[in-house]
Parts: structure tokens; C-alpha cells; sequence
């Protein structure tokens, strides 16, 4: 942390002299911009975490927070950053947990009749509290990340549903724009749902698809294959004009797919098949 | 950080018989897993590395397989490089055309490969052995 | 090196792939199973392969070889089981699987069979249609 040895002997005596106070005045500090949205045992308990581990970082003659004995502070501020990203908190409600401390400290070591070497020590903590306030940020910004990506998966499974419809059929009704990402999520639901029902016959309904392009008509070609090999057709249905017209400029083949106008037309077309392989068995 | 699993040291599988294309099968979904690739992509780099590790065996005469787990700051993926002292491939964009063979296969090993990965690159000159280095990314 | 075991469930032989195969276990199984379907006169066989994690290009080969061998052998082959992301890696592989029957299950499988042996009993309408054509002297 950027600290030689002896100011880190003396800024860990320092935080932990007046070790009840400074916690108290920190986690007042703390708690205000929060304005109740943690409790102030569950703050006072996280501000104590943090301070122990400071201390132990600086006993232990961690001075960098890349160092392999702050491993515990660095695994502290992490859980405090990660559980404060998961619950909604911004990037500043965050960061002033750490920055908390420099507050508490200039209201418990007494400035004004302090000595020269009390006022460098502050300083130098001061910026041991920045690099810590730093590296909180980070691990704040990632763990958002991290959520906002779950987060736009789930969505993007919500987004696509596969219905049983009949004994045997599935349909998938996709609605709104299919980029890449999301025609292969849809691809691998859809294949799932044939396994888990047993039903070889599914429907992909396209009627709320705007406009597909090359990659997406791709994705829903690849679909009809990989549904084939395991044993399964597909029906497309709900084919607007202008996407009939996309597929054939873009030179793709449909082949023998069967395309229906609409979903009741694929379904009855898929219970004809049905129908006619029962009449086939029972002959 | 145990999750690591080989990140940086590179894990070997000599392939010198039948029962080698298994083990490089096995260790490469291991650390796919660890890697946290979506199952579809476990599978796509699983059937490359089967395919590459058959041709190294079958093609090359034996070689050895590579494979490390490597980090791109922004997101993991896998690395395997299939190395042999084999014969080498004289026209290289004839061995890549679907469904060329000269040894009574489909012919899709090397061109399916290709699309299943995320990167491909193959070094190789008749009498100087092939050398081919793949790589899958974490979505 | 294992074997793949057939067994014979009524007038069907069933194989159940559950081993990450070797080549040469599969190079094994084509033959036995080419035997068994002489040896007990079955006229359907179903390979449920819902245990693969991969197929690649050999398996893929072998199991167009099974149902090639055993259309000569006048016996039908479905493949069952295929997990979806082995189908998405395939169509990305480039392998079609021509002239492979496929179902979703074993149930499945079993009802497609049955179906594909429905044209060849005498009293078949297609059978009648087509002596039709040599002349009313048949009919
Ligand atoms: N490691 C290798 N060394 C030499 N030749 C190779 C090697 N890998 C592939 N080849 C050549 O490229 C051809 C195509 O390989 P591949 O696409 O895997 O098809 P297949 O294995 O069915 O022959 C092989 O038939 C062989 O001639
Ligand atoms: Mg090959």
C-alpha cells in the first residue's frame, strides 16, 4: 500500500488504539448516505471486518494490496463490493463504506493539537484508504457486470418459450427481432424441449419476427438439421412476405421444409402427420 | 483459485495409440468445465479435438496434444496444439475441402474442425510434420 | 479394449453405446453386429446413443456403415438418443448422417420400425398398385 514498514507499524497502532471509537464514528459515516437501507448492526459489523482486516493487512507488513498477505483484506473488500452490487446499491453508495474510515479518523485523532508526524501518518493513510476505495470500485463494477449479463440471459430465456401445444408438437413462438445470440438460444430450448417431451414434431412460429437476416435464417436452417438428426421435423410457420423474400435473395435454401401461412395450419399439418403414422402402425 | 484449473501450465497427452484419442477427448471436456464453457461449446471443441487428435495418430504417426487454459483479460478459453513429426500436409487448402480424404474417412475432420472453433491455425510443409493450434473462447 | 454388447429384445437387436468408444471398439461392434443380425434373423435394430457426449466423424461413419450393412442384411437401423448439443456440433461438423434413420427415444425408435417393415406385407396397397401395372391377368 505503498507504506514503508515503520509507517505501517505506527497507522496500524494508530487505527487500533481507539478502536471502538473509530469504528463507531466510521460506521456513522457510513450509514448516512445510506439512509437506513442496511441496518446499523449489519453496517457496524461489516465496518468491524474491514478494520480488523486493515489492521492485520498492515501488522502482518502487507504495504501493497497486490501483495500475497493482504489476500484476506482483498477477499473482504470483495465480499463487501459483490454484496453490495447484488443489492441494488450504486458504485458511491459502495465506495463510501471504505472512504468512511477517513472521516472517522479526522474525528478521532485529534488534528489540531497533533504533532508533525500524527499529520503525515494521516496523509499516507489517506491514501491507503484511496487505493482501497479504488479497488472496491473495481470489484464493484465487475460484479455488475457479471449480473447484467445473468440478468440478460434470463431474459433472453424468458424471452423465448416452448409450448407444448398438442401430444407430441412443440411450438416456439418467437416474437420481436432475432439477432445471432438469441437464435441460438432459441435453437438449443428448442432442441431441449423436443428431449424432455418426446415430441417430434415442433413448430417455429415466426409471425412476430420483423425481419430476419443471413445469420438468423442460418441459425433457424441449422435448427430444422440438428431437430432431423435426432429424429424430429420441424414446421416453420407465420413467414411474413418480406422475410420470403430476404430468404429467397439471400440464395437459402428452405428445401423440403415444411412452411405453413399460420401456427393452426402448422399444427394441423403436424397432427395429419401424426395421424397417418398411427393409421400406419395400426394396420 | 482453484477454478483455474491449468490456467498457464500447459497439460500433455502423448498420442501414440487408439486409446489416446480417448484420454485427450476426456481431458479436454475436464478443463472445458473448468472453464466454464457453455455445454454446447464443451461439446463443439471436444468433437474438434477428436477429430485433430485422430489425424495426429492416424495421419502423423503419433504426436502429442497441448492443453492449456488461457486468459484474454477480457474472458478464458481453452488452447490445444496437436503437434506431430509426420509426413506434413503438401496442399493444404485441398486437406481443408469438405470431404477430401486420402485415407477412406469423410473427409471432415480438418474443415469441421475449423467451424468449430473459434480460432484455427495450422503449420505444416510436406516432410516438416503438422502442427495445428485451436482455440475456444468462454461466451 | 471393451465391446459393445448387443442384445436381442424380441424381434429387435438394441445397442446401448454407453462407453467412450475407442475406434477400434467401434470398427468391433460394426462387426458384431452384422453377425448378430444373421444369427437371429432380426429385422430391426436400434442404437440408442443418449450416453455419447460427442459423435465426430468416425462414429458418425460407422453408424452410416451399421445401416448400410444391415439394409443389405434386410434389417432397418434407427439411432436414438442424439443429446442436442451433439446434433448442433454435427450440423456444424458438416456430417449429415444420410440414409440414417433417427428417433427422439427408444419408444420412438421402436414405432419407426415398425412402420418401415409395414410396406412389405403382401397385402399392401402399394404392393397391389404395382402388379396392377403388368396387367389385369394378376389382379
Ligand atoms: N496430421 C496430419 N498429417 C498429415 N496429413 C494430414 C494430417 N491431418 C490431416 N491430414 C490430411 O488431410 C486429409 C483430410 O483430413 P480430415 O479432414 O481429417 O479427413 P479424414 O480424416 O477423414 O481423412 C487426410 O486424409 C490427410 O491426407
Ligand atoms: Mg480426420
Amino acid at each position: 500500500m505503498g507504506l514503508t514498514a515503520a509507517e505501517g507499524e505506527r497507522i496500524a497502532a494508530l487505527l487500533d488504539t481507539q478502536a471502538d471509537k473509530l469504528t463507531a464514528s466510521w460506521t456513522d459515516a457510513v450509514a448516512a448516505p445510506l439512509r437506513g437501507r442496511l441496518t446499523r448492526a449489519e453496517l457496524q459489523r461489516q465496518v468491524q471486518d474491514l478494520h480488523r482486516a486493515i489492521v492485520e493487512a498492515l501488522r502482518a507488513g502487507a504495504f501493497d494490496l497486490t501483495d500475497e498477505r493482504s489476500a484476506d483484506l482483498r477477499a473482504t473488500l470483495v465480499e463487501l463490493s459483490r454484496g453490495r452490487a447484488r443489492q441494488g446499491f450504486t458504485a458511491s453508495e459502495t465506495a463510501v463504506t471504505v472512504f468512511g474510515l477517513k472521516q472517522a479518523l479526522f474525528d478521532v485523532v485529534d488534528v489540531r493539537g497533533g504533532d508533525a508526524q500524527v499529520l503525515a501518518d494521516l496523509l499516507a493513510v489517506g491514501q491507503v484508504i484511496d487505493d482501497l476505495g479504488l479497488f472496491t470500485f473495481e470489484t464493484y463494477a465487475k460484479a455488475r457486470e457479471g449480473l447484467i449479463a445473468d440478468q440478460a440471459e434470463q431474459l433472453l430465456e424468458l424471452a423465448t418459450p416452448v409450448v407444448k401445444l398438442w401430444e407430441g408438437v412443440v411450438a416456439i413462438p418467437l416474437v420481436g427481432t432475432l439477432d445471432s445470440a438469441r437464435a441460438q438460444v432459441v435453437m438449443e430450448r428448442l432442441l431441449e424441449t423436443l428431449v424432455e417431451t418426446g415430441s417430434p414434431y415442433a413448430i417455429i412460429d415466426i409471425t412476430g419476427v420483423p425481419a430476419v437476416d443471413t445469420q438468423v435464417a442460418q441459425h433457424i436452417l441449422k435448427t430444422v438439421v440438428a431437430a432431423r438428426l435426432m429424429g424430429a421435423e420441424c414446421i416453420i410457420s407465420g413467414i411474413r412476405p418480406q422475410i420470403a423474400q430476404t430468404i429467397v435473395a439471400l440464395g437459402i435454401e428452405f428445401g423440403d421444409i415444411a412452411t405453413k401461412a399460420t401456427l393452426a395450419d402448422a399444427l394441423r399439418h403436424a397432427l395429419r402427420l401424426i395421424e397417418a403414422t398411427r393409421k400406419a402402425r395400426s394396420n | 483459485m482453484t477454478t483455474d484449473v491449468g490456467l498457464g501450465e500447459p497439460q500433455l497427452v502423448t498420442i501414440a495409440a487408439d486409446e489416446d484419442v480417448v484420454r485427450v477427448r476426456q481431458l479436454v471436456r475436464t478443463v472445458a468445465v473448468a472453464a466454464k464453457l457453455s455445454l454446447v461449446d464443451q461439446t463443439k471443441l471436444v468433437t474438434a479435438a477428436s477429430e485433430l487428435a485422430r489425424n495426429t495418430l492416424v495421419y502423423g504417426g503419433g504426436g502429442g496434444a497441448e492443453v492449456t487454459v488461457v486468459d484474454s483479460g477480457r474472458r478464458k478459453g481453452i488452447r490445444i496444439v496437436f503437434a506431430d513429426d509426420g509426413p506434413g500436409i503438401a496442399d493444404l487448402d485441398l486437406a481443408l475441402t469438405d470431404g477430401y480424404t486420402t485415407g477412406g474417412g469423410l473427409g471432415l475432420g480438418l474443415s469441421g474442425a475449423r467451424r468449430l472453433v473459434d480460432e484455427f491455425d495450422i503449420d505444416t510443409a510436406a516432410g516438416r510434420g503438422t502442427r495445428i493450434t485451436v482455440t475456444k473462447w468462454a461466451r | 479394449m471393451d465391446r459393445v454388447p448387443v442384445l436381442k429384445i424380441g424381434d429387435l437387436l438394441l445397442v446401448s453405446i454407453q462407453v467412450d468408444m475407442q475406434d477400434q471398439t467401434a470398427l468391433a461392434l460394426q462387426e458384431d453386429l452384422a453377425e448378430r443380425i444373421v444369427a437371429t434373423g432380426c429385422h430391426g435394430v436400434i442404437i440408442d446413443i443418449t450416453a455419447l457426449d460427442i459423435v465426430d466423424s468416425f462414429v458418425g461413419r460407422m453408424l452410416s456403415s451399421i445401416a448400410s450393412i444391415s439394409r443389405v442384411l434386410d434389417a432397418e437401423t434407427v439411432v436414438v438418443g442424439m443429446r442436442p448439443a451433439v446434433a448442433i456440433t454435427l450440423v456444424e461438423l458438416g456430417l449429415s448422417l444420410d440414409g440414417i434413420r433417427t428417433a427422439l427415444n427408444v419408444e420412438r425408435g421402436i414405432e419407426l420400425l415398425a412402420q418401415a417393415r409395414e410396406p412389405e406385407t403382401p397385402d399392401d396397397l402399394g404392393i397391389d398398385l404395382d402388379l396392377d401395372r403388368f396387367g389385369p391377368a394378376t389382379s
